[in-house]
């Protein structure tokens, strides 16, 4: 194990880890309820994932094999530097398989392939509190999840529907935690709202400027925000995957041509990486 | 057929070797020291340590040069830097009553025990470009004053409250119903919950960026939440710094850091409680800042409105507004992070937009005429 | 600092912290988010932290570590009776530079090593509506974390059903953790400890049966 000169394992002094592992416990323990923290100056910017940053550096370890992911992506650049932070300050390994990986870092999506037990995974988080939209002010937010007053969320939605015939949320997708805490999703698709459900993996989210961390613990129920007559669904797409044909993973629309050309492939790219050697090893 | 965009890592290793290029700028021309830096855009590097929350001028004057002269850049740098500080512990509270002036002025009264002492500034610059600056110009000599600056300068504030003409200072004489022995909140170790204290608010304020603490003030001048103001004092110089070691049980002098503070007062017209009197509005910088110790004050003043029962309806006067965006670190990193791709929600949008334009043809018809 | 505290206790045999405190502390804390976040199951502390983290009597192995993981200048730590000895107020001072605290309202963490007489978990903080994660974390050491009065647990971090049966605790405890969690989102968070192994009860769950 080798750590950059100069810096602790993982960067951050053992009295910010514990600062934060203490947080991380609480959260676990009230699922869904934003826990403060002392967050601190991160060498990436703040809006960049410094709060999933903070978290997995507070958890992770020399027996740790890490992942990072943003928009479902092994290789997109900020996940490639912040893969690179961890690998240089905490000397751990990395893997781009999602079932080898015990920690997976992730922004904007959840894995296609499903999670095991023992598996964490940590959601980087721009704006923690559901809340915010409706209400900004902290102060009165505080409140209302104290009461678990969230009246004002489901007149939202049902505005929607009276104006739209339709829930007009697409992503970052209200979700209420144990039948308790309404929690912000951080922005993923609401195709992937489901995967949180009663997922054997153990959630952890961070927002680094807005200084909160929260869970979901493995097992936990977690829906997402409907109407009797209005049931939540999620996105489907009439067209297949580009590159490894599959039709029921999140994908991305790409754009050809200046002529209205399209494609569209897989968001996550380990998932559809495995499937295209699956498909290439049956033709063999 | 198509291929995903790759080499994320090898486009992150020449982007940096390509800026590096361009902070140096041409070879040719003379590489900057950090002593020049420091020395001759020291104002530069009193920003940046005040917002920074590191008094280092050397690290400062790093920052700056690292950062191509973008001081909110600079500002981050010192902060990251900052995080992985060991922490001894904290200082004796700095006496601005003792410090050896630099400068002092009071708008509030014409002279006073110590006098007026103009000191380094731009305040009576004509602003004209000076190019015998750009010919590297050697400046004439300041004249020595006749005699020096005297020893004893009171504050102004102290001599209004000789006459109980303006509220107490929760500095000397401790909060009505705290113990004295209470230590002042860090928000750089506990996250800021509301209402802050004085203390919080004070110290997020003097963290703050100086340009959005300079447009809330001036918004208050303008209307929008008036406070009445006079600049009581301004007062620049050196200040020691005294550190009480656990094992030691005395505090030892470790040092002389420049500061510049600014005590605002405000007139006030009294509550059922309260007589009228002036009211303070406190601001304090590393450095040589008093654009920004004069804002920070005039701020401070502003966020009192709701203790001392005025109206508190205006921006300035909003605590969680305004200790929520003061930070440039975070506001630069939030607003900047719409780089980062967002293809993934972007395209729940794209479907969803597709959707109900597909649900309302007419609607559809009418965008694109 | 360390200096004069090392001074104070010299004369008497001060025990190790953890072996190695970054990397032990990362696994200690690992062990106790895993039960934390599978209420009722047994984890057990790495070979390596039981075998050579001191702990102070009455304190055993998985007592002595998960304070020390978890415990600093920012939380002041209560102890019972029974732990509130010179030994283990010395090595705390020393290893995690803790505030004691005689007030258990006003632990971040408190420590039990006489289960049988502990107060009522609301005794501890409980944290408030607005603020439920300022609540004390409660380790109690019990003689063992199986064989005793079996509970049925569910919730989160439980699939179906849970059954836990740590020993020694007194009568009114099933109460207590029923009581604990139906104040939630207030409450406090059990780590129970034993030898080299710990399980958690967390205020989310709940008792069936």
């Amino acid at each position: 194990m080798t750590s950059a000169p100069g810096y602790n394992f993982a960067y951050l002094d053992e009295q910010t880890k514990r600062m934060i592992r203490r947080a991380i416990l609480k959260a676990v323990a009230i699922p869904g309820y934003q826990v403060p923290f002392g967050s601190r100056e991160m060498p990436l910017p703040y809006g960049w994932g410094t709060g999933g940053i903070q978290v997995t550096a507070a958890v992770i370890g020399p027996e740790d094999r890490l992942k990072v992911i943003d928009q479902g992506a092994d290789d997109t650049t900020n996940a490639v530097s912040i893969r690179r932070f961890f690998a240089r300050t905490a000397g751990v390994a990395t893997t781009e398989r999602t079932a080898a990986a015990t920690v997976i870092q992730t922004r904007h999506r959840i894995p296609e392939t499903p999670l095991s037990e023992g598996q964490i995974l940590v959601y980087q988080v721009p704006i923690p509190e559901p809340l915010r939209w409706l209400e900004p002010r902290e102060t009165e937010t505080r409140k209302m999840h104290a009461l678990a007053d969230y009246g004002a969320m489901h007149v939202k939605l049902y505005e929607d529907i009276a104006r739209f015939g339709r829930i007009a949320t697409t992503y970052d997708y209200p979700v209420l935690v144990n039948g308790r805490y309404l929690m912000r999703p951080s922005p993923i698709p609401k195709f992937d709202n489901p995967k949180m459900n009663m997922n054997p993996a153990l959630q952890l989210f961070g927002a680094g400027r807005e200084k909160r961390i929260y869970a979901v613990p493995p097992y936990t129920p977690v829906k997402s925000l409907d109407f009797e007559d209005h049931p939540f669904e999620i996105q489907s797409w009439d067209q297949a995957c580009a590159l490894c044909g599959g039709t029921d993973s999140f994908l991305d629309e790409v754009v050809t041509d200046d002529r209205g050309g399209r494609i569209y492939v897989c968001s996550d790219t380990h998932h559809c990486a495995t499937r295209r050697d699956a498909v290439q090893e049956a033709a063999e | 057929m198509y291929v995903a965009v790759k080499g994320g890592e090898k486009a992150i290793d020449n982007a940096h070797r390509l800026m590096a290029e361009e902070r140096r700028g041409d070879p040719a021309v003379p590489e900057l020291g950090l002593d020049q830096i420091a020395e001759q855009l020291g104002l530069a590097v009193d920003r940046v340590m005040t917002e920074g929350s590191v008094h280092d001028r050397e690290l400062a004057a790093l920052a700056v040069k690292q950062a191509q002269g973008d001081l909110v850049e600079a500002v981050f740098l010192l902060r990251a830097y900052r995080t992985t500080l060991p922490r001894f512990g904290g200082s004796e509270p700095i006496d601005t009553a003792a410090m050896a002036i630099r400068r002092r002025i009071s708008s509030a009264f014409k002279d006073l025990p110590g006098g007026q002492v103009l000191g380094p500034t731009y305040d009576y610059t004509h602003r004209l470009l000076d190019f015998t600056l750009a010919a590297e110009g050697t400046p004439e000599p300041a004249a020595l004053a006749e005699q020096p600056v005297e020893a004893q300068m009171p504050r102004v504030a102290d001599v209004l409250g000789h006459e109980g003409l303006i509220e107490r200072s929760v500095e000397a004489d401790g909060p009505a119903n705290a113990t004295a022995e209470e230590p002042p909140g860090d928000l750089t170790r506990q996250p800021l919950s509301f209402p802050a204290g004085r203390d919080l608010r004070l110290q997020n304020l003097a963290r703050g960026d100086e340009g959005f603490l300079l447009a809330l003030a001036y918004s208050s001048q303008r209307g929008y939440g008036n406070t009445h103001p006079f600049a009581g004092e301004i007062r620049m110089g050196d200040v020691t710094v005294e550190f009480a070691p656990e094992e030691l049980g005395f505090a030892v002098e470790i040092g002389t850091i420049t500061v510049t503070e600014c005590q605002m007062i405000n007139q006030f017209k009294g509550s059922k409680d309260v007589p009228p009197q002036f009211t303070r509005g406190y601001g304090l910088t590393f450095g040589q800042s008093e654009r920004k110790a004069m804002a920070m004050a005039l701020v401070d003043r502003s966020l009192r409105a709701g203790e001392l029962g005025e109206d508190a309806v205006n921006p300035v006067q909003d605590e969680e507004f305004v200790l929520a965006h003061s930070d440039n670190v975070e506001a630069s990193g939030f607003v900047q992070h719409l780089k980062l791709p967002h293809y993934v929600d972007f395209q729940s949008e794209l479907e969803l937009i597709r959707r109900l334009r597909a649900a309302t043809p007419t609607a559809d018809r009418e965008t694109a005429e | 600092m360390t200096m004069k505290m090392a001074m104070d206790t010299g004369a008497d045999a001060l025990l190790p912290g953890l072996g190695d405190p970054v990397i032990d502390s990362q696994r200690v804390f690992r062990a106790v988010l895993d039960a934390m976040a599978r209420p009722g199951t047994l984890h057990e502390l790495p070979q390596a932290v039981a075998g050579s983290v001191g702990a102070p009597a009455p304190f055993e192995a998985a007592t002595a570590a998960v304070v020390l993981a978890l415990a600093d200048q920012e939380t002041p730590v209560w102890l019972d009776p029974s732990a509130d000895c010179a030994a283990v107020r010395q090595h705390l001072r020393f290893h995690c530079g803790c505030p004691l605290t005689g007030n258990a309202a006003a632990a971040v963490f408190a420590v039990v090593a006489d289960p049988g007489a502990m107060p009522p978990l609301s005794a501890f903080d409980q944290g408030s509506d607005e603020f439920p994660d300022r609540s004390t974390t409660v380790i109690v050491q019990v003689p063992a974390l199986t064989g005793g009065a079996p509970l049925e647990l569910a919730g989160p971090g439980i699939r179906d059903r849970v059954r836990f049966a740590p020993g020694g605790l007194p009568a009114g405890f099933r109460r207590w953790v029923a009581d604990n969690h139906a104040g939630f989102p207030r409450g406090v968070d059990l780590i129970l400890t034993s030898g080299a192994r710990l399980a958690a009860l967390p205020r989310s769950t709940r008792l069936e049966g």
